[in-house]
């Protein structure tokens, strides 16, 4: 091992030049990768992943608005049916209210009509009553003033005629 | 399928690439000129090869003018002899420790296999100024020492070094082949270092390295003179800073193209990389604050992960730059310096007098144990880097040696055929947990300066 320890190890002796190149070198790589290089190209990651996170929640948010969307479509389609099964139910219902209704103003009418021919009935009959009761005073009367005549002449023709009266009184 | 016989196919090459190597040594072997020579007629020995296929020299150290006789530069027979006019022989043993330090080192020039290309160099020594040339002007030769000195410089494994002596003529100077060459000189009880030396006129001159920071500490210190070229290192720097900047600027231009759409191309490589330092580095230390530090971060980040790769293809030079003290030290230094100037009031207080603890605890301990830590964080994720990356490079460097080790530097051929199948899959494993460790190590020294700015930009709460 004698010759490794006698041997000039020169790497580990900090020699100005290298040193001084090194450090120019170095510095002058810092600082123009640091200005066209680092710098713009960690700018550019970071724009590139917050366009990607951008991307991605967009795409995430528009998958969320169509399953809303859906959800709402069918709310409504739900809503929808419910709203025909009670406009049905209503329009039912009308229809029952109508008729019945309907029913009852037609009895109503019917029987004011029934109530309103009865009285006229009525009120015919009366009239009828009224005039057979005032013909058949008059008649009566006529009767009375032809027996009288026919009194005064014969007998048997006052009774002939009185009867033939009375047939023609019938016949009325 | 095709995965094992293209990793059968590299192992083949790799294997008849290291025997091409070692059958090179066996028969030019003289060419290394590099010598090292202890004070107590220890022979040593030094012969390189590493991963990327680059060749080095070996050596042995013999007995000082033992050798006088021979010519320098005489090109002898198989036995790999020769001897320069200051009586350093060529011949050569092979010294694994040697080779891998060698391999790993920051050097003047680049090479790939046996091709050396010239790297501009700026020195400056006090008193005499600056000297700007290329390194081409050394002539270096397979090994990285040169065949000619220019204005007192000299090129030696690789290493731009200074001729002490001032009466060396300046300009260009031939040397020759093997004109340089290092040997091991006592210090102080019983220790060593390595000098390099030039031989001109018949004469041995000495050369100093250039200065390094550490003091003296690991055998450095101010010297005659201060390198600041654009080394191999230096260079790989700014390959990788180059190439980083293209993919990340027209990564960030994609953005702004294809806005809005899915990215695509090279982006889709990098981002998940990018995302992940972010998420699992930046944010969960720096809460709101992570923009701040971000390109701090990532910067630190991918500028280590880009020159631990780059150091490991094969065949391209296999620079060492972040298993380099001076690099590590550099982002280290940084990450203190960030994370000092972001600390808020809390931190500070939570560093110098915690609250709820009595005095007489945060003056003895508490306190001298924080203010020791805002140092030694620094200095462990300065260390850790280098000792990480340095240490995979140089089980790498000792697995191929063993084939020169076994083979006896080409003494017993058959026995370093042998070794190579054995120490190419050893070196393909390992190199395959070096590429983890790129990996590794980058993200560890991230996330730990990402926790330490974090503590210092933390809310009370």
């Amino acid at each position: 091992m004698n010759y490794i320890l006698l041997a000039d190890f020169s790497v580990i002796r900090p020699d100005f030049g290298l040193f001084f190149w090194t450090f120019v070198i170095f510095i002058l790589f810092w600082l123009l990768m640091a200005k066209f290089a680092f710098k713009p190209i960690a700018d550019a990651l970071l724009e590139r992943q917050s366009d990607i996170q951008d991307s991605l929640d967009e795409a995430k948010k528009a998958r969320e608005d169509m399953a809303n969307l859906k959800a709402e479509n069918q709310e409504l389609l739900r809503q929808a049916q419910e709203e025909r099964v009670a406009i049905l139910k209503e329009a039912k219902e009308a229809k029952e209210a109508i008729i019945a209704e309907a029913k009852n103003t037609a009895k109503t009418e019917a029987s004011k009509i029934v109530a309103s021919a009865k009285e006229q009935i009525n009120n015919q009959k009366m009239a009828a009553v009224t005039d057979m009761k005032n013909q058949a005073g008059k008649m009566a009367i006529d009767i009375a003033e032809k027996m009288l005549k026919s009194e005064l002449a014969g007998e048997a023709a006052s009774e002939g005629f009185v009867q033939k009266l009375i047939s023609e009184a019938k016949l009325n | 399928m095709r995965k094992y016989i293209l990793s059968l196919c590299c192992i083949f090459c790799l294997s008849v690439f290291a025997l091409a190597q070692h059958d090179g040594h066996n028969h030019d072997g003289h060419k290394h000129a590099k010598e090292t020579q202890a004070t107590d007629h220890q022979n040593h020995n030094h012969e390189g090869h590493d991963h990327s296929g680059h060749n080095h020299g070996s050596h042995e150290g013999h007995d000082h003018g033992s050798h006088a006789g021979h010519n320098h530069g005489t090109h002898s027979d198989g036995e790999g002899h020769a001897t320069n006019a200051c009586g350093h022989s060529g011949h050569h043993e092979f010294n694994p420790g040697e080779t891998a330090f060698h391999h790993i080192s920051d050097q003047n020039i680049y090479s790939i296999g046996p091709f050396s290309f010239p790297l501009p160099c700026f020195l400056y020594a006090p008193g005499h100024g600056w000297d700007v040339f290329s390194s081409g002007r050394f002539h270096a030769d397979a090994h990285g020492n040169g065949e000619k000195a220019y204005n007192q410089y000299i090129l030696c494994e690789g290493v731009a070094r200074r001729v002490l002596d001032a009466s060396f003529p300046t300009g260009e100077v031939d040397l020759g082949h093997h004109a340089v060459y290092t040997k091991q000189l006592p210090i102080e009880k019983g220790k060593t270092k390595e000098y390099a030396f030039v031989c001109y006129n018949g004469k041995e001159w000495q050369a100093d390295t250039k200065s390094t920071a550490d003091a003296g500490m690991f055998g450095g210190g101010i010297t005659s003179f201060y390198d600041f070229s654009i080394t191999k290192n230096v260079l790989s720097m700014i390959f990788v800073f180059l190439f980083l900047a293209w993919v990340f600027m027209s990564m960030a231009k994609s953005y702004k193209v294809r806005r809005g759409m899915a990215p695509k191309g090279i982006t889709n490589f990098i981002e998940p990389i990018f995302i992940f330092i972010q998420d699992e580095a930046v944010k969960p230390f720096l809460g709101h604050k992570w923009q701040k530090y971000l390109p701090f971060l990532q910067s630190i980040f991918f500028f280590i992960l880009g020159l631990n790769l780059f150091g490991q293809i094969p065949f391209f030079g296999g620079s060492n730059v972040t298993g380099n003290l001076s690099f590590t030290a550099v982002l280290a230094l940084l990450a203190f310096l960030v994370t000092t100037f972001s600390g808020n009031k809390h931190y500070w207080e939570h560093t110098l007098w915690m609250p709820g603890v009595p005095a007489i605890v945060k003056i003895l301990v508490l306190t001298p144990v924080e203010i020791m830590g805002l140092f030694i964080k620094p200095l462990t994720l300065m260390l850790r880097l280098f000792a990480n990356i340095t240490a995979g490079h140089i089980v790498i460097a000792i697995f191929v040696g063993l084939i020169f080790i076994f083979g006896q530097s080409g003494a017993n051929p058959g026995a370093a055929y042998g070794t190579a199948i054995g120490s190419t899959i050893l070196t393909l494993f390992m190199m395959s947990i070096e590429l983890l460790v790129a990996f590794i190590q980058a993200f560890v020294f991230t996330i730990l300066t990402a926790s330490y700015i974090g503590a210092a930009v933390e809310e009370a709460h």
